[in-house]
């Protein structure tokens, strides 16, 4: 089985490795670029643990082909901090104590940046429905809304001019 | 004498009775003398059983104390998830 | 030990506990750090996969491997044949403790495969495609036989038998005949047929629930290394590195100290990571090959083979006086325990009456073995499917007699020296203060809007302590490292360096905490039955307070003042004799000289921890029907606990929040489904279906704190307590929408719509 070339960007950097046909994003991802920071909880797409960005949109990375990500830019939790920086959603999750076992919390946390990357003021709902693909076990989600609305708050606040 | 109350897990060794009157000062001795009393129970207590005394449980705890007036209750050791 | 502490220290003298610093595991968990089962990766390792039974009862008549092992790239194939044939012996560790032959004989098949998805062989080979490619070679004659998975038909006397060594113990004489009933238990206190006959209001129900599962998003995951000198290397994900150890040890037949675990982040446990699945393959198949092994489940597997916990069928009967007094009750519990014995039913029979008063009631429990995977602990074994039984016939009383439901609770109420229905007598318990706190809560006096309804329901669980090994060492310059051996699930290492920065008197940053593999800290009982905080916490307390005796003792000899004119106050030694006109010593002054005065400070502590408080939750839920589709929606829930004192109250609510959580899955949505061949119909998350962010409500928690003396900072275990009331709160809270008693889980849509016609015909 002869594999393909995948020439692709990764948080911002150049990446390349080679995927068999029927190799998903997430094992590439985790096998060949050793970004082990999206998890498998199901492999169906159920449970969003492994999602990351590609050109802008939320993927479930083990439901998409290795070979589909040439030429894309794909956004994983590796690159969400910057410079030594945490995320405000990262911070916030970490003030509300919003993850306990912390296996879904990369998956979340991918979800609520594409949420508040496209809605910036969200509703309770919203966001609700918009992380209605990410499961959680551990913390029956309230911690983690007040998370997400409080990143979005102080998001918002750092985008108006003083 | 303490009291000590057994539940249906020992009948198998007491032939159906549960309530005794046993002289212990430990949890050690109660389970000495249960076994010289009904053979094979100390083990069986031993390894599947804990022990309330008066109100508190002790779990594999062999010099937990036992007064001349406890009350003693032998129950399932208690795990959890 | 230390003279300092007040027993347990009063919350005005507390800096560090119930304050809500970061938790010190934060950062690695939202950067993708962290690594858990799956993540870790050894130098040639293969991949390990294992063939699972397609029948839920056969007799394996041969296996025959040749032509895997013949495939290029299949390094190994095991069986059973690989494995020591134990003998039956029981493995020590709480009510559902398992047998160890038992526990060998459900990591692989031997002679029978119990249930659809029964481990019968493995492989390991250099490519999951090569791997999968050796198991569809493997060739399994099976001779299929008649199964059973109702937990009623594997009870009835022409039910198909699993073991044919298996006689029911717990009755008063040993049966001739073999059965699927394992054990009954029963509890028996004074007449409860005169108090029934006696009664002025009698409620009964029978009960049905299904078998759920843990959930836990982070499929089994390993990798295992056998070196040629036999000694093992494993790393995984599990709720107890020294657990895993000793049952590989056991189910492989080697030295217990010849096996090192080092744990990984685990990705949620619940109880199901009590266990060991791959971890004894893993190694079986790193043997066989020479090479390490890395083992991942796929969540199908995880449905399969691993968890869940007990389908029921329970019949509840309480008979009151008029003023609510309540004077009787009988309760019968039958639980499915899967392949083999070790349902929960015990601590089901235990927890039942836990919050009543009862003076007359007869307790009797089934544990059964059917064709289903052997359940595994999951939150509070056993205490959410005799909470869901009981809570709902006791809405049921209150109706009949016209009482609030919390006002009935509170009459029969349980309080400091009840006698508890399991036997001991209770001590500084905080139910009745729970409750309280439920009813003066404004969500309880709120209005209810059309379609709505709301419920109230009580959980009890025992918690324990047990073995623990916690060390503390500080460093030259006076910050701290806590080592415990327990995996941490929930924010466990936050609440150990809080305690020890409490203890020591220094800033909770100052203290890194870590879980330490099998060869570097002393043996702890797994992270399980809610007693990491309380039995780990009391052995770190106890690390960190013979550090400062140590710091006392050289702060005395450099002052040369006797060590009793020596305290310990905030993180500093101060002489006592005024005379000595001595400038106290700080942790890091006497960090940095520590060489010139004895050598490095530290200390380790082992203990077997006594004395863990009880716990009681009082939950409020409110629900709002569709009476079109019959869709239950939780629109506002409150849950009320005892929880002795809060170390770090976030990750505390956080306990509550998810156990509410799970509970309202299990009472809306999850359940296996079966077919007729005894095959798990809905092996995923599509159709087993958990609680999604859209389906709930913010979660109130209220913690309610009646310290528990027999910890230093007053602390009762808090994790398992939350998942008891919710299947009964949210069952009485459609009741009261509906006007239909529904007694059976999940309460998903089709059936609330077919009870709500039904109702409407009748």
């Amino acid at each position: 089985m002869s594999k393909i070339h995948v020439t692709t960007t990764v948080n911002g950097d150049p990446a390349e490795f080679l995927a068999t046909p029927g190799m998903t994003l997430l094992d590439a991802l985790r096998d060949e670029l050793g970004l082990t920071g999206a998890k498998e909880g199901c492999g169906s797409g159920d449970c969003g643990a492994c999602s990351v960005i590609v050109d802008g949109r939320l993927v479930c990375s083990c439901l998409m082909l290795a070979a589909e990500a040439e030429g894309q830019r794909v956004e994983t939790i590796e690159g969400m901090a910057q410079n030594g920086q945490l995320h405000p959603l990262q911070q916030k999750f970490l003030e509300h104590a919003a993850l306990q076992c912390g296996f879904c919390t990369p998956g979340l946390l991918m979800g609520a940046k594409a949420l508040l990357d496209s809605n910036p003021d969200p509703t309770e709902t919203e966001a609700r429905y918009f992380l209605a693909g990410n499961l959680c076990r551990c913390t029956g989600y309230d911690k983690v809304i007040r998370a997400v609305l409080d990143a979005a708050a102080e998001l918002r606040q750092e985008r108006t001019p003083a | 004498m303490a009291h000590v109350v057994a539940g249906s897990e020992c009948w198998a060794f007491t032939g159906g009775a549960s309530e005794f009157d046993i002289e212990a000062s430990t949890v050690r001795d109660l389970i000495q003398a249960l076994d010289a009393r009904f053979p094979g129970l100390g083990e069986f207590i031993d390894r599947r059983m804990a022990f309330a005394i008066d109100g508190e449980i002790h779990q594999d705890a062999w010099f937990s104390p036992i007064g001349p007036k406890s009350e003693v209750y032998l129950i399932p050791k208690i795990g959890g998830g | 030990m230390s003279e300092t502490l007040e027993r347990p220290a009063a919350k005005a003298d507390l800096q560090v506990v119930g304050t809500r610093p970061i938790r010190p595991d934060g950062a690695d968990k939202v950067t993708g750090r962290a690594a858990y089962g799956a993540d870790f990766n050894m130098p040639g390792q293969l991949v390990g996969k294992v063939l699972r039974s397609p029948h839920a009862h056969a007799r394996i008549v041969s296996i025959d491997a040749s032509k895997a092992k013949a495939l290029p790239g299949a390094k190994a194939v095991v069986t059973a044949a690989d494995f020591p044939d134990l003998a039956s012996e029981v493995l020590e560790g709480g009510e559902q403790a398992s047998n160890l032959r038992d526990l060998s004989l459900n990591v692989m098949a031997r002679g029978k495969a119990l249930y659809h998805g029964h481990a019968v062989a493995a492989v390991a080979a250099i490519s999951s495609e090569v791997a999968d490619e050796a198991l569809s070679r493997i060739k399994v004659t099976y001779e299929v036989l008649p199964h059973v998975t109702e937990v009623e038909a594997a009870m009835a006397p022409d039910a198909p038998l699993l073991h044919d060594h298996l006689f029911t113990e717990g009755l008063e004489a040993r049966p001739d005949k073999p059965s699927n009933v394992a054990r009954r238990h029963r509890n028996l206190r004074g007449d409860p047929e005169a108090a029934f006959a006696d009664a002025d209001v009698v409620v009964e129900g029978r009960y049905v629930t299904p078998p759920v599962h843990q959930g836990y998003i982070e499929p089994q995951a390993c990798v295992a290394a056998w070196a040629e000198d036999g000694r093992c290397d494993v790393w995984s994900s599990s709720q107890g590195q020294f657990m895993v150890r000793t049952y590989c040890a056991k189910v492989l037949g080697v030295e217990i100290s010849d096996i090192r675990v080092t744990p990984a982040e685990i990705g949620g446990g619940f109880g199901g990571k009590t266990t060991v699945y791959l971890e004894p393959l893993a190694l079986a198949l790193s043997r066989a090959s020479g090479h390490p092994v890395k083992m991942v489940m796929t969540r199908e597997e995880v449905f399969r083979a691993t968890g869940p916990t007990s389908g029921s069928v329970m019949n509840v009967r309480f008979g009151a006086k008029k003023d609510g007094t309540i004077t009787a009750a009988e309760v019968e519990l039958k639980f499915q325990a899967g392949a083999f014995p070790g349902s929960p039913v015990g601590a089901a029979c235990m927890t039942a009456l836990a919050c009543y008063d009862v003076p007359n009631f007869l307790i009797t429990g089934y544990d059964v073995v059917n064709n289903t995977p052997k359940v595994a602990a999951y939150r509070a074994p056993g205490a959410p499917i005799a909470a869901f039984a009981v809570e709902s016939a006791i809405d049921d009383l209150a109706r009949a007699l016209s009482m609030d439901p919390i006002a009935l609770r509170e009459k029969n109420a349980v309080r400091d020296g009840t006698k508890a229905s399991y036997g001991p007598t209770y001590q500084n318990i905080g139910y009745v203060e729970t409750l309280a706190a439920i009813r003066d809560s404004e969500h309880y006096k709120a209005p209810l809007g059309p379609n709505q309804g709301r419920g109230v329901a009580v959980g009890f669980w025992f918690n324990v302590g047990g073995e623990s090994t916690a060390a503390v060492n500080i460093a030259e310059d006076g910050s701290a490292v806590v080592v415990t051996g327990n995996p941490d699930i929930g924010g466990s290492r936050a609440s150990m360096a809080m305690m020890a920065a409490e203890t020591l008197g220094i800033p909770v940053e100052r203290v890194r905490p870590m879980v330490a593999d099998t060869a570097s800290i002393g043996y702890s009982m797994l992270t399980g039955g809610s007693r990491t905080t309380f039995a780990t916490g009391m052995a770190v307390v106890q690390a960190a307070e013979k550090v400062i005796a140590d710091l006392k003792a050289r702060a005395a000899k450099l002052w040369d003042v006797p060590a009793d004119q020596v305290e310990w106050r905030g993180g500093e030694a101060i002489c006592l004799d005024p005379k000595a006109d001595k400038k106290p010593l700080t942790l890091e002054t006497l960090a940095a000289q520590s060489a010139r005065t004895g050598g490095p400070i530290a200390a380790q502590v082992s203990i077997n921890a006594q004395g863990a408080g009880p716990g009681f939750g009082v939950h409020l839920c409110d629900v709002e029907v569709d009476p079109e589709t019959g869709q239950v929606s939780v629109v506002r829930y409150t849950a009320a606990q005892d929880v002795g004192r809060a170390i770090h109250p976030s990750y505390v609510e956080g306990q509550v929040q998810g156990g509410v959580a799970q509970g309202v899955g299990w009472a809306l949505n999850e359940e296996y489904i079966f077919d007729a061949q005894g095959q798990m119909e809905n092996p995923g998350f599509l159709d087993y279906r958990m609680p999604v962010a859209s389906d709930l409500p913010m979660l109130d928690a209220i913690l309610v704190e009646v310290p528990n003396p027999r910890h230093p900072y007053g602390a009762k275990g808090v994790g398992e307590v939350p998942i008891v009331p919710p299947l009964a709160a949210v069952a009485n809270a459609l009741r009261g929408a509906t006007g239909v008693r529904i007694p059976a889980l999940p309460l998903s849509p089709p059936k609330v719509l077919a009870a709500l016609d039904g109702a409407k015909a009748g």
